[in-house]
């Protein structure tokens, strides 16, 4: 709790207490009890309400008039003259409690929500000289070494020069996984390191590292402002005079057409001042309801927490508006590079021919020796399946035969790896692969032994993540990929997508794009994932363009609306539940608040509700919007 | 050129629109955002005008909530 929170607690509590000898004072007999307990209602309104009443004062000095202090004033004083002074103080009262609360909720949200984003890292350890410095992060300059002990956040983006160790990627990601990293690897800021001490050789100052660049994003976000804020703030503007209209009309109209129908009559009872009391009671009333708070301060607070709740998870949505838009996406267009599969080679199969004698393991081995001199990606991911130190005493005599293979002699033995071609050109008969991929046959000592097929990994999640699309009523998944068209085909057939476009350069990636957004109704939105390599004009194109991957790539951060961070397309799906439930809280805010104020307004003007129900018609509704909103920020 | 103050104690989500628009109709400023959530007022605006500006975004918040605070950051 903040000071100023404190201090306007206790008047709140003071206040309370004097108004509680005030009423019993004024239950007691005699003509001195009656005098004094009307010095003790003043009393309790001044503690209570003092600032407003002095608030209000200053404001109308500065020629703003319908204010909220004003409203509170006008209609807490009007009901001291009209005489219910218990009234004029406790719906005083009730309006500073509900004040406070609010006051308190959003110190509460913001703190959670910033507690959310604590990846600012505060310090770092710089070596200059030979010896550790702690300074601030933005003094580092790039080239310098930083030491990251165990526990203390990376503070800045770079390469790590010396030393092991596992880091903690939550708060960017959301992955629970500890990250390994060894000597030599990228790190980036915001990371937690878990174990051992690292030095960093710096290679982004501070305003260009990740976290800056994150922390800019997340907290922009919410000037982006939806449609749905964007109705609130006008809404606000003109409700407020219409409703004060609205009072000083009920104070005056109802009581001079009464005269007139009585003048008309002249057995109808007289308008009294009572008669003009009441009805400027109920205007009080509808004064009391005329601020739109409750609106005005939980609509962005619901959208600034379901963007909190999204970057928990690991999503960064850089608008209100993205966020708002996201629930009424109709078709979704997924690169297949980066998005579904990992853009990684590996190995993915393993066949030996039947008629050879030769186990999986060796014919692996043979192709690993084989292909061991070579710098090839699928060289590597051969390697990478074998797992084991190649032993090149083993090897002689390496040849690489352009675009189709290897020849090497490893243990005395004429070993061929390669395509069919090159099978072919040894007269050696290779089995038919039907997968797609790349193949890579091997024979050895003139035998052909059987193929290893390396291919673009799916990812674990793409499956589900389709199927999660799906179930959300997207009505279009379309795949676009460079990629050739039996490799994408096979690709969407095993992942459930129907609409495939292969073998696109990434200009026709675009033009596809744009038969896509003309085919599309006019309210649904048209999703692009990428991987924000090479699809920025795409990603740009799109209602939305969401990144993949964000972990490093500069260009994917600022192409894109959304930026995924980890590399799963599952969160893809994840992110339209935040944004539907996020609309939906905004949706029951608006409703709800609207509801009660239209609500009581009526009864107001029938002469049914009390001030009481207009204190709470105005703060207890903003009360329970708020903590509605709150809602958001749980996933 | 962008500037960064903080609202201290930005209390009422009204006010905080009320002082965007006040901010943006300043002579000199470009563009003007208050983030009730961050507490943040940013502006784009001439460099040179920029102590001005300053002093009036201080008048016209201490006009529109008094108990605010605004911190140059």
């Amino acid at each position: 709790m903040t000071k100023k929170l404190k201090k306007r607690l206790k008047k709140i509590l003071a206040g309370a207490a004097v108004l509680v000898c005030a009423v019993l004072a004024a239950g007691l007999p005699g003509e001195l009890y009656r005098y004094a307990s009307f010095v003790l209602f003043l009393a309790a309104y001044v503690i209570v309400g003092g600032d407003v009443v002095k608030n209000a004062i200053v404001n109308i000095g500065h020629g703003q008039v319908f204010d909220e202090n004003f409203l509170m004033t006008l209609a807490t004083v009007g009901a001291f003259f009209v005489g219910d002074y218990p009234e004029a103080v406790a719906v005083m009262l009730f309006y500073q409690v509900g004040e406070w609360f609010q006051s308190y909720a959003v110190n509460k949200s913001r703190k959670s929500i910033t507690e959310l984003m604590d990846i600012r890292p505060d310090y770092a350890n710089v070596l200059r000289d030979g010896s550790e410095e702690t300074v601030e992060p933005d003094e580092v300059a790039m080239g310098e070494h930083i030491v990251v002990k165990p526990g203390e956040r990376i503070p800045l983006d770079g390469i790590i020069r010396r030393g092991n160790s596992s880091l903690d990627t939550m708060a960017l990601t959301g992955e629970s996984m500890p990250r390994e990293v060894l000597c030599g690897d990228e790190v980036i800021s915001g990371c937690v390191n878990l174990q051992g001490v690292l030095e960093i050789e710096v290679t982004k100052e501070f305003g260009d590292s990740t976290v800056s660049k994150i922390l800019n994003l997340v907290e922009s976000a919410s000037s982006r402002k939806a449609e749905a804020e964007n109705f609130i703030t006008k809404f606000a503007r003109y409700y407020t005079p219409i409703v004060v209209v609205c009072a000083a009309l009920l104070a005056v109209l109802p009581p001079l057409v009464l005269s007139v129908l009585v003048g008309q009559n002249a057995q109808a009872v007289p308008v009294t001042g009572a008669v003009w009391a009441d009805w400027i009671y109920r205007a009080l009333t509808f004064l009391v309801i005329s601020c739109p708070c409750a609106l005005v301060i939980s609509i962005p607070l619901s959208f600034f927490g379901g963007l909190g709740g999204a970057s928990r998870e690991g999503i960064l949505i850089k608008g209100s508006n993205y966020l708002e838009a996201l629930a009424e996406a109709e078709s979704v267009v997924m690169d297949k590079t980066g998005t579904l599969t990992r853009g990684t080679f590996a190995v993915s199969q393993i066949v030996t021919a039947p008629d050879a004698d030769c186990t999986k393991e060796k014919l692996l081995e043979l192709a690993a020796y084989a292909e061991s001199y070579s710098n090839h990606p699928i060289s590597k991911s051969l390697l990478a399946a074998y797992g084991k130190e190649i032993d090149s005493s083993r090897i002689e005599r390496a040849e690489e035969i352009a675009g189709n293979g290897v020849h090497v002699c490893v243990d005395g033995k004429e070993v061929y790896a390669g395509n069919t071609r090159l099978m072919e050109e040894q007269q050696i008969q290779p089995l038919p692969a039907r997968e797609t991929g790349t193949v890579v046959h091997v024979a050895c000592a003139g035998c052909y032994l059987g193929y290893i097929l390396i291919a673009d990994e799916i990812k674990e999640d793409a499956a589900e993540a389709v199927q999660a699309l799906k179930a959300a009523g997207i009505r279009q998944i379309v795949m676009l990929t460079g990629d050739r068209k039996e490799t994408a085909e096979d690709v969407a057939g095993r992942l459930g997508i129907t609409e495939v476009y292969a073998e696109l350069l990434p200009g026709d990636k675009v033009d596809r794009m744009e038969e896509l957004m003309q085919k599309k109704s006019a309210k649904g939105k048209l999703l692009f994932v990428g991987d924000g390599i090479n699809d920025a004009p795409v990603l740009a194109r799109a209602d939305i363009g969401i990144a993949m991957g964000g972990l490093g790539s500069d260009a994917a951060i600022e192409a894109a609306d959304v930026v995924i961070m980890t590399d799963e397309p599952s969160k893809l799906a994840r992110a339209m539940q935040i944004s539907h439930k996020t609309l939906r809280i905004v949706k029951q805010n608006i409703v709800f608040a609207l509801g009660v104020k239209i609500l009581v307004l009526l009864l107001a003007a029938a002469g049914i509700a009390s001030m009481w129900a207009a204190v709470f018609a105005d703060v207890g509704v903003a009360v329970i919007a708020i903590l509605n909103a709150m809602r958001a920020l749980k996933a | 050129m962008k500037k960064t103050y903080i609202l201290e104690d930005l209390d009422c989500a009204h006010c905080a629109a009320k002082i965007e628009t006040a901010v943006s109709r300043l002579d000199g400023v470009e563009k003007c955002t208050v983030t009730f959530l961050t507490q943040k007022l940013v502006i784009e605006a001439e460099e040179e005008k920029i102590p001005q500006i300053t002093k009036e975004i201080k008048s016209i918040v201490k006009k529109t909530e008094p108990d605010v605070t605004v911190i140059e950051k």
